[in-house]
């Protein structure tokens, strides 16, 4: 059975690969299983794991006096399924605004807090190890970074004179920021690509030691 | 399909098929071979240098194909990269080696297949290391596959080390609380309380009944926590909720893509120690002495860095070529 499963995954990462070349019916059938199995696998990952685990067991947890708010979670869940209902449909606002409450509610705070405030004293305030002459490059050009940026995005002056300088230095600390991330996306999807080809010619084919 | 296309397709399954069957295993070049393999592949690149310079562009594919060669030609090579730990993982590292035998470490395994080749490495070099220094691992996930990663970590961490199947036993050295939906509101309720978001572990064994989290009701009872994260939830959510608020000692490793935004958490102190991407678990490995798939992936990687550098000094030769010509 393992054997058959090396095989089918092989053949299925090199239908997908195959879209290297051009797109293919091979292709298309991978997609498709692709997006099928994925769909099955959250019903049942979020069947066992909310309704099940989350839900059916918490309810019938008599230690937590907390457990009839399992209640209005269910109901409010049950609500958002009225869209399949056009007549009542509706109803399913109430359950969304209040995920879109309590998100916007979370991340107004804990945003202003850890990238905002604990950022801004991060760069204002001395990191330990602050003394040697490679620490005054390095927290300069983060101060300066900083600076610079701030200087770019403030559009309520004209960019001209010593302004305009900081504005473009600024734009140029952003264009590095950016090619560090490209730099790093570009490894991310050659480890991607390295994990299938690891597979094929190691676990399928066994000719990496 | 066209008959030139059936032809190589054709050929492809031949030649899968003699590797799969007739080829003598596992291949491994000699040192010599090796160089010149890396020598004959600069070559071609000398010559696709050559034909752009004559107008005579190389299409996409074959930089497809290349790309590919230089990720599969060093599984086979026998190079070894000299790999300097950088000051990231020095501190995540500093964080666990502190760890006294019996410390409580939660590891959310935040991340997918997909991701694996980058952050399997250090989850299987931390489980190692965890089991040989008697730390008590508590694992859960917020992605649905992150708790299935694990197993396979602990898996390969007893494959590596039999004996650790007897002596390493389930419930009191280590549990795995699975996966639970809710993102960034499961580590805010978890503040309050684990067992609020798992009342039972992976296997429905109720949470009071498992020895290791007998004391450990939120996150003041964990020691250090280690979070590998391929985007969202992830790091940013950890390191906004349990560090921020619960004041949680967190390291993380993250995949390349992700590890940009952790760095200013990493400069402002709030992130202990940070692995990016397969360079990070390559270090991590080297530093834990548990060597693995990233350290084999790294040349790999190298190879395939330098043949996209190449390929875009080449493409921008071409096209500052052919803007001079225009004008």
């Amino acid at each position: 059975m393992e054997t058959f499963g090396i095989w089918l995954a092989a053949l299925l990462t090199i239908g997908i690969i195959s879209f290297l070349y051009k797109d293919n019916v091979l292709y298309k059938a991978c997609e498709a299983i692709f997006v099928g199995v994925s769909a099955g696998y959250w019903f049942v990952t979020y069947y066992w794991d909310n309704l099940y685990r989350k839900f059916y067991l918490g309810i019938n947890d008599t230690s937590n006096p907390e457990r009839y708010f399992l209640w209005i979670a269910f109901f409010l869940g049950v609500l958002m399924l009225t869209r399949l209902f056009e007549k009542i449909g509706w109803l399913s606002r109430w359950p969304l605004a209040f995920v879109v409450g309590a998100t916007a509610g979370l991340y107004m705070m804990i945003y202003f807090v850890s990238n905002a405030f604990v950022q801004v004293g991060a760069t204002i305030k001395p990191p330990p190890g602050f003394g040697t002459w490679q620490s005054y490059i390095t927290y300069g050009l983060i101060a300066l970074g900083t600076f610079c940026g701030l200087v770019y995005f403030f559009f309520s002056k004209e960019h001209k004179g010593a302004f305009g300088v900081a504005a473009k230095l600024g734009i140029w600390f952003l264009m590095v920021t950016f090619g560090a991330s490209f730099g790093y996306t570009v490894m991310s999807r050659m480890s991607l690509m390295l994990g299938r080809l690891d597979f094929l010619f190691g676990t399928w084919l066994g000719m990496i030691k | 399909m066209k008959a030139g296309e059936m032809i190589a397709t054709a050929i492809i399954i031949v030649v899968l098929l003699v590797c799969k069957f007739l080829l003598p295993k596992p291949i491994q070049l000699s040192p010599g071979l090796s160089g010149l393999v890396t020598v004959l592949l600069g070559l071609c690149f000398v010559y696709i240098f050559y034909l752009t310079m004559k107008d005579r562009p190389v299409e996409r594919r074959i930089v497809f194909l290349f790309v590919g060669i230089a990720l599969v030609v060093p599984f086979f090579m026998q190079f070894e990269l000299p790999l300097p730990i950088s000051p990231e993982v020095e501190k995540a590292y500093d964080q666990m080696a502190k760890l006294q035998p019996g410390a409580k470490v939660l590891v959310s395994f935040d991340y997918d297949p997909p991701s694996a080749p980058e952050l399997q490495p250090v989850a299987v070099a931390f489980m190692k290391y965890a089991f040989a220094h008697d730390l008590r691992v508590i694992i859960m996930g917020l992605w649905p596959q992150g708790p299935q990663q694990a197993e396979q970590a602990i898996q390969s961490a007893f494959d590596a080390e039999p004996k650790l199947r007897d002596q390493v036993k389930y419930g009191v050295d280590y549990v795995n609380l699975g996966f639970q939906s809710g993102n960034e509101f499961v580590i805010l309720r978890m503040g309050e309380g684990f067992k609020t978001q798992f009342p039972t572990d992976i296997n429905y064994t109720p949470y009071d009944s498992i020895p290791l989290l007998k004391n450990v009701r939120n996150f003041s009872n964990i020691d250090w926590a280690l979070n590998l994260s391929a985007g969202k939830p992830g790091t940013v959510e950890w390191v906004q909720i349990a560090v921020d608020r619960y004041n949680l000692h967190l390291s993380a490793a993250n995949t390349a893509v992700q590890a940009p935004m952790a760095y200013p958490y990493l400069q402002a102190g709030q992130l202990l120690g940070l692995m990016g991407g397969m360079s990070g678990a390559a270090q991590f490995e080297k530093k834990t002495g548990y060597f693995g798939k990233a350290t084999t992936y790294l040349l790999s990687q190298t190879f395939a860095h330098v043949a996209v550098v190449l390929f875009i000094i080449i493409g921008n030769v071409a096209f500052f070529r052919s803007r001079k010509e225009s004008k």
